[in-house]
């Protein structure tokens, strides 16, 4: 009696919620990859339920592979998401290993600042960086995007490895340094493999928002093959009076798909990285 | 010879500089800083000057002080553009946080398939938003949607809705689509300060007799306080500065009854190319986000 009785409560309690929840949350997605296996026929057809697959068909993906540039947005996109992430890592550590073990003048506002650009967004700003980019003559190269996207991700990438940092016990550097290593020796020897965990959450984290960007691809990276999965999706296969719903589906999931499935693997460092911010101090 | 001898000395004082805790630090820090200031910091003031001209695209404007912001006062679209940028920020705020809330009640007891589960709920906060927003641009289309063939073939509706070409229903749209967005980063937000709550804590309130709803109310929220107060600051910053999502579904429109701050500074600063005015109307923005930004900074450092 007692364990039918506590089922019940799971059941309204934890499952039927729970049951809400991932409805809720990811009907979206079924919709799009339904919809991106579906012929264009079939979207027509109204006796059809909409809910429910009739014929499958891949002519989706053909389509979005031989009449639009969507292997060059991936290209695009797999070019400028690397670097940019490389890039931002590579300042990230520095700054990182800099706020945590270093005293210099200056090193409590600089940290204060770090911390205040996490939160300027790219709307405060495209207005007056198109002309930057535009002197700087880096419009539709990928430059433009892989020196802009830093100022999105060193922020928090600074401050999710300061923490990591910190939680190493200074003594195994000063061991080190002890025994003849320079600061840097030390770094890249000792502390880099002991936040290692920290290093990808902030990778991580650095590649899913270049991946997904699209204000500042938008603006930059707007000639034809030029542009990125989000930007050429939005610009290229939504055409105001014909509608390839099917192909736009087609590439939303496909777009997507890397990040889920990247996100899927790590999905323990991700959410340490999302949360790090919010809840180390 | 004596070029060697420069160059060791010159190695050595390279060493002696970056083992002295005062250059290392500065040197350290000149990469990341040197891009966050020319592509940040530089913009920013930039914008200021720009907002103060009447610039357009490819040309550089005259001072013009204060007009920009002045004309704006005085546009009605802009009024509305206000108000639906409030109302996309703080109203769905609440939403996304009690809804955040019971995914993550939800999400800390222990069953099966836990892992999986928790990267599938986040999804809608991890893939590429522009993308996502596609689906929901069909899911609301007039003729496509889904939610219209359901009610109409249990007969609650005639004619499709439409969900986007309506004010009231666009404006409404957006908001569900941002919450729906929303709710997985409080929920994992959420359930990492539930994670902090003792286990024992509640076990010794349920020896005392203190019901689930008391220990709800006296133990976690009182624990799970702080990282609700710094998600919902942070979303409202972001959502504050949204664009993508508006973008995708509405442009703005209908008739530029959806329009937030990022969306109507595009249209006026780069579709319509009065990049002056453009950059006022964003940088209207910046006495809230700032206000935001420094209650979220003052929290973290109250101790």
């Amino acid at each position: 009696m007692v364990g039918s009785e506590t089922l019940g409560k799971r059941v309204l309690g934890i499952y039927l919620p729970l049951a809400f929840f991932i409805f809720f949350l990811l009907f979206p997605f079924y919709w799009m990859s339904l919809v991106s296996f579906k012929p264009t026929n079939d979207l027509f057809e109204l006796k059809y339920n909409p809910f429910w697959l009739q014929t499958f068909t891949l002519e989706n993906y053909l389509y979005l592979f031989q009449n639009t540039d969507f292997s060059e947005w991936l290209k695009n996109t797999l070019i400028i998401s690397v670097v940019s992430t490389v890039l931002s890592l590579g300042c990230s550590i520095l700054i990182g290993y800099a706020l945590a073990r270093l005293r210099f003048p200056g090193s409590n506002f600089l940290g204060v600042g770090i911390f205040l650009a996490y939160l300027v967004p790219p709307t405060l700003l495209f207005i007056p960086l198109s002309q930057v980019i535009a002197k700087l003559n880096l419009y539709n190269t990928y430059w433009a995007l892989i020196l802009t996207y830093p100022t999105q991700l060193i922020p928090f990438a600074s401050w999710l490895l300061m923490g990591y940092f910190r939680t190493i016990p200074k003594e195994i550097e000063e061991c080190a340094m002890a025994d003849g290593c320079t600061r840097m020796q030390a770094l890249v020897k000792i502390i880099l493999p002991l936040s290692l965990p920290g290093m990808i959450s902030a990778g991580i984290f650095c590649f899913t928002l270049c991946w997904n960007e699209f204000l500042y691809a938008l603006i930059f990276m707007s000639s034809g093959p030029m542009k990125t999965i989000p930007v050429g999706t939005v610009s290229d296969l939504i055409k105001a009076d014909t509608l390839f719903w099917g192909a736009l589906m087609a590439s939303a999931v496909l777009g997507s798909f890397p990040i889920a499935f990247l996100y899927s693997f790590f999905v323990k460092y991700y959410v340490e990285g999302l949360t790090a911010g919010a809840v180390k101090r | 010879m004596g070029s060697e001898t420069v160059k060791s000395r010159g190695g050595r004082s390279l060493r002696r500089l970056l083992d002295r805790e005062s250059s290392l630090g500065i040197i350290l820090m000149l990469p990341g800083a040197l891009l966050l200031i020319i592509f940040m910091a530089y913009p920013f003031f930039l914008g200021i000057w720009l907002s103060l001209t009447d610039s357009v695209i490819g040309e550089m404007g005259d001072f013009i002080g204060f007009r920009n912001y002045t004309d704006l006062l005085g546009d009605s679209i802009f009024h509305q553009t206000a108000r639906n940028t409030l109302i996309y920020a703080l109203v769905t705020v609440p939403f996304k946080a009690m809804l955040g809330l019971g995914l993550a009640m939800v999400l800390s007891n222990r069953m099966r398939f836990s892992n999986p589960i928790r990267a599938a709920v986040m999804m809608p906060w991890i893939v590429p938003t522009a993308l996502s927003t596609l689906g929901w641009f069909m899911i609301l289309d007039p003729v496509f949607s889904p939610i219209s063939w359901l009610l109409r073939s249990l007969g609650v509706i005639k004619q499709n809705i439409n969900f986007l070409g309506d004010p009231i229903l666009a404006i409404s749209s957006v908001c569900l689509v941002n919450i729906w967005r929303g709710i997985p980063f409080f929920g994992i937000t959420i359930l990492a300060g539930l994670q902090a709550v003792p286990q024992e804590l509640h076990e010794a309130a349920a020896i005392d007799g203190a019901n689930a709803w008391h220990r709800f109310i006296h133990i976690t929220i009182p624990t799970i306080r702080g990282v609700v107060l710094i998600a919902a600051l942070l979303s409202i910053i972001w959502t504050f500065a949204d664009f993508q999502l508006i973008y995708i579904l509405t442009k703005g429109g209908p008739a530029n009854t959806t329009h937030i701050f990022g969306t109507y500074a595009y249209q006026i600063g780069l579709s319509a190319t009065d990049i002056g005015q453009g950059a006022a109307i964003a940088l209207y923005m910046f006495p809230i986000l700032a206000v935001f930004a420094i209650l979220l900074l003052m929290y973290l450092r109250r101790d």
